[in-house]
């Protein structure tokens, strides 16, 4: 039972804190001899595995070092082509770990961001008025659950009601901060859990005088009971929290 | 005033005095620092509209309850449960306007005047407690509600009670919902 990572997204779509609790899936180390039977191929900036299949190394899995040595994308560590390197029989026997690429901080900005898109087309998708967005999208490997608040900055102007009932501000003028938790299918008080990290951010996020709204958390008191509840929601295990 | 983390969350109490004490001393450096009165009022009204943008996540996450649905249940939910976690008062809500979007929350008691008898004669237009009506305003807009808070009435100036008035303001009409009719 596993929470894997945690992700605030203010009103305007940006991410204000990210959180990696833990690594769904270790990664697997290996030692290889001439000629290596897995078919490796450049992507983006870094090298994965197109096929080849075996022992915990799957197609898509990344190289991530070679003889201990982290790789820098498509160059190991003292700077040659990890092609190359792997082509060359001199080189062997070689360990090289392989695993799935980590996230870098640029690719989680641009996913928090579509995330928040992808909520507010699927508020206005809603056959339902008033829909509260997207609240949980389940895959094999993991879940994610997401707290929208009601909070936002005023956007545009909503419509004159004739009635004294409030105008209909749909959530698409409406964002709020939302709360996105990465988890096991199995875990279970997700809920919960993320009602504990808006009363969390209610407390150590917006009391601190000197964090402004919608800026980046760097709060060291945020970090520290983030990490807490985590901690006291996984030992919860799959039952969830007791009452 | 950081919580040690683990602990769990509890009312932390300190003394309601300090508090008090505290927005008294607040005010009178205000009105050393400023000379006119509309001045310290409007000092304090931003003030307060600082803590309302932030106090309304603390309101939400805590008290959980569910969106508002009129302006009324809006007006009730301020003084039946907003007021009561924090400031231990419940005031009295009346609607003051036909069109519904007028309310008046009517105090009998008001902590932050606890030590207060009356104002001196030089302030005799300030409104000694506008704090809480820039935190209405903050909390207000920061779930989409603009309105206007004002102080109706005032013990302090010689009414009979301390009135707050919320106005809601209405939005003109959506030019585009115009051009879709």
């Amino acid at each position: 039972m596993a929470i894997f990572s945690v992700y605030v997204v203010n009103k305007a779509g940006g991410l204000i804190y990210q959180l990696d609790h833990c690594a769904p899936r270790a990664d697997t180390e290996k030692t290889f001899s001439f000629p290596l039977d897995l078919v490796l191929r450049p992507h983006d900036e870094r090298v994965v595995v197109a096929f080849g299949q075996r022992d915990g190394i799957r197609v898509g899995h990344a190289v991530l070092a070679i003889n201990g040595a982290e790789v820098n994308g498509r160059l190991t560590a003292d700077g040659q082509d990890v092609l190359q390197f792997l082509g060359n029989p001199a080189n062997y026997p070689v360990s090289i770990r392989f695993g799935r690429h980590r996230l870098s901080s640029n690719e989680k900005l641009m996913l928090a961001s579509m995330f928040h898109s992808l909520f507010a087309i699927g508020s206005q998708l809603s056959p339902e008025v008033g829909s509260s967005g997207i609240e949980m999208l389940e895959t094999d490997t993991f879940k994610l659950h997401c707290f929208q608040t009601l909070t936002g900055t005023a956007a545009a102007a909503a419509p004159g009601a004739p009635e004294p009932g409030l105008a209909d501000a749909s959530v698409l003028a409406a964002p709020g901060i939302k709360f996105m938790v990465l988890a096991d299918p199995r875990q279970a008080g997700i809920d919960a859990l993320l009602r504990k990290i808006y009363e969390i951010y209610s407390d150590f996020a917006l009391k601190n005088p000197f964090y402004s709204l919608e800026m980046p958390i760097r709060c060291e008191l945020f970090d520290q009971n983030l990490k807490l509840a985590l901690e006291v929601a996984e030992k919860a295990g799959p039952f969830g929290p007791g009452s | 005033m950081s919580r040690p983390p683990g602990r769990k969350q509890e009312n932390h109490k300190i003394s309601r005095e300090l508090f008090v004490l505290t927005y008294g001393a607040l005010v009178a450096q205000l009105c050393k620092d400023y000379e006119k009165d509309e001045d310290v009022n409007t000092c304090l009204d931003r003030m307060g509209y600082g803590i309302g943008i932030r106090l309304i996540d603390d309101f939400l996450a805590r008290s959980a309850v569910k969106k508002c649905r009129s302006y009324s249940e809006t007006a009730d939910m301020i003084a039946q449960v907003a007021f009561k976690m924090y400031l231990g008062v419940t005031p009295s809500v009346s609607c003051s306007s036909a069109a519904g979007n007028e309310f008046s929350l009517i105090l009998d008691k008001n902590p932050l005047v606890d030590f207060v008898e009356e104002l001196p004669a030089e302030r005799a237009s300030l409104c000694y407690c506008n704090l809480l009506c820039g935190v209405i305003r903050g909390a207000l807009e920061m779930v989409h509600l603009a309105a206007e808070v004002t102080f109706l009435q005032d013990r302090l100036k010689g009414d009979a009670v301390t009135e707050i008035g919320i106005t809601f303001l209405r939005k003109a009409e959506d030019r585009k919902h115009k051009r879709n009719k």
